[in-house]
């Protein structure tokens, strides 16, 4: 075989591979949307939203478990949203090339992409032990924790797409510098700062793993955030790993609504993130 | 509105001038003291899993981590089954991830029609956001009793048969196992790092690929000695954010590993990770010694992870520091 020959050859082995490694990735990622798809459709109804989670081996809804999830979702992203978007305009405004500013970067990184279960230890340590008990507090803490360090990120990244410009134009004008950064640069950058809070809580909506030791579960409706309280990813679990088959039939319910929530969520912050001034 | 006299004016801007010091000093110091926080908890987390886990570590030793027991019953705990769960769990994972990934970026970068390549990039990404429980619960009620019935059987007949690694595929088939686990998160990283991989492409200057396609390179020429080189560290920067995903990945693995505290020498056999042992035992773990033992696991996983992580963050680093300039 000639040489032509010989890189025609390696050239059209090497492209067919990757051709046939795409297929391969998307008829798995296929699959599993598929059966996500075809067996939530099956458990979701009227019931699946008005009625509690039923006992062994009987039928009910999610009722309890969604309410969980919302309130913990939405007490992680108000615990989570103001202290990552303040040290993040911390990193972007005030700390550019400082020592500091470096490695409170370089943690937020780590903590970006730390296990979440070692959250759910950590705040297992630091609430439940003290307290007692599981809480729903914990749960929306071990949250929270995760929710930090999506938001640190897009907040610094997008404050830097501000051109610097814009600041000293402000700044010309007297205007202090507390002021420039609420007036001007957040402003200029609300919308990728949103983008990131969406991507965060895309993020809180469907993690299991901090939970399992904080929040815990409830069988029952609870809306005393002291206390354990039901939540989808935990009721996912234990349903699935259950030999019941109608509390299976509801995992697999669940399970389509978070995907649902958090595919909204992300295609929401595209959208989001296409609209806004300045751009990456 | 009359007109202020030019004293007044100048003391005004003073008084405004001053307030806007202090304002300035109080918002630096709450940014500052956020920037603070986000040290601390990772401080914090260091500090309390070293405090749950010391009187694992007092009460075992260093033998602890070389220990295979693990009995509840007896008070016995050794962290080496999950360990091995976990390392082996992720080998396999990117085994088959990493190369398929790479064909999936070099597809994208490289082969696709322009209009295929942004509905495939954004279903990609959208795809790594999935929660990893409903990978978990697939792999449970879907993959596991498929590969039991139709893909272990075959394994066992044909691998499992050859002498030296046939060790490796023996035993009956199970469906769930490290091996299944294994492929489950090969699934769920594949998009994380084939993503990242193709941000890593794009960063290659067009002029240098057009330099080599105006030699006549062809496109794997191209791949192989142009784009990889130019990125190469940001490609091993991706792969080990992914393995840092899949080391410390609990929701898919905990379903269909089987969690059995044992080291088989078969892959097809149930084993356990670190964080499928926590999801599994903690809330129902009895006496201190044991629940300390599970955080005693928490910390050494966060290790592994904590260095995994800081080596990606820094090929990263060392790639945006090439890119810009």
């Amino acid at each position: 075989m000639g040489i032509y020959a010989r890189r025609r050859f390696v050239n059209a082995l090497v492209m067919s591979l990757s051709v046939a490694a795409t297929a391969f990735g998307v008829v798995w990622l296929v699959l599993v949307l598929w059966t996500l798809l075809y067996q939530g459709f099956s458990a979701i109804g009227p019931v699946l939203f008005t009625q509690m989670t039923p006992p062994p081996g009987s039928s009910g809804g999610l009722l309890n478990a969604i309410f969980g999830s919302l309130v913990m979702t939405v007490a992680a992203t108000l615990i989570g949203t103001p202290t990552g978007m303040l040290a993040g305009t911390f990193l972007a405004e005030y700390s550019r090339g400082g020592r500091f500013g470096e490695i409170v970067r370089f943690i937020n990184d780590i903590l970006l992409s730390a296990p979440s279960i070692i959250v759910g230890l950590f705040v297992y340590e630091i609430m439940v032990v003290p307290m007692g008990h599981f809480s729903a507090w914990a749960g929306a803490v071990a949250l929270a924790i995760i929710v930090i360090p999506v938001v640190v990120r897009t907040t610094e990244d997008m404050l830097n797409l501000v051109p610097n410009t814009l600041r000293e134009a402000a700044s010309a004008l007297g205007t202090p510098r507390w002021k420039v950064i609420v007036m001007v640069s957040y402003r200029a950058a609300v919308q990728g700062m949103l983008t990131g809070v969406m991507l965060a809580v895309a993020r809180i909506a469907g993690e299991t793993a901090p939970l399992l030791f904080t929040a815990l579960n409830n069988q029952f409706w609870s809306t005393n955030l002291n206390a354990p309280i039901a939540n989808l990813p935990v009721v996912i679990f234990q349903f699935a790993m259950s030999p019941y088959a109608d509390w299976q039939l509801l995992a697999w319910g669940g399970a389509l609504l978070i995907t649902i929530t958090v595919l909204f969520l992300n295609i929401g912050a595209r959208l989001l993130a296409s609209w806004s001034t300045f751009k990456p | 509105m009359t007109a202020e006299t030019v004293e007044a004016a100048a003391s005004r801007a003073d008084r405004q001038g001053r307030a806007g010091a202090v304002g300035d000093g109080i918002f630096r110091a709450l940014t500052f003291f956020f920037a603070l926080l986000v040290l601390l908890i990772l401080g914090g987390v260091i500090i309390s899993l070293i405090a749950g886990a010391w009187p694992a570590f007092r009460a075992f030793g260093p033998a602890f981590v070389i220990s295979e027991v693990w009995n509840p019953v007896t008070g016995k705990f050794g962290a080496l089954a999950p360990i091995y769960g976990t390392l082996v769990t992720s080998a396999i994972a990117m085994l088959i991830g990493i190369p398929v990934a790479f064909g999936v970026a070099v597809f994208i970068t490289e082969i696709s029609p322009v209009w295929l390549k942004r509905p495939l990039a954004t279903m990609i990404e959208l795809l790594a956001a999935i929660p990893s429980i409903i990978y978990g619960i697939w792999g449970l009620f879907v993959f596991a009793p498929f590969v039991q019935q139709y893909i272990q059987p075959g394994i066992i007949d044909t691998l499992g048969n050859i002498p030296g690694i046939g060790a490796l595929f023996a035993g009956p088939p199970l469906g769930i196992g490290v091996l299944t686990a294994g492929f489950i998160l090969a699934i769920m990283v594949l998009p994380f790092i084939s993503a990242i991989m193709r941000d890593v492409f794009e960063t290659v200057p067009p002029m240098l690929k057009e330099s080599a396609y105006g030699l006549g390179a062809t496109r794997s020429e191209v791949v192989w000695q142009v784009v990889l080189p130019f990125t190469r560290v940001g490609v091993v920067g991706g792969v080990m954010l992914g393995l840092g995903r899949a080391l410390g990945e609990t929701m898919a693995v905990t379903f269909v590993i089987g969690n059995a505290h044992r080291i088989s020498a078969s892959i097809l056999q149930p084993g356990t990770t670190i964080s499928a042992s926590l999801a599994n035992e903690f809330t129902e773990a009895f006496g201190d010694l044991y629940r300390s033992s599970l955080i005693a696991l928490g910390f050494i996983l966060f290790v592994i992870t904590f260095i995994v992580l800081a080596i990606a963050k820094v090929m990263l680093l060392r790639l945006q520091k090439q890119a810009g300039g």
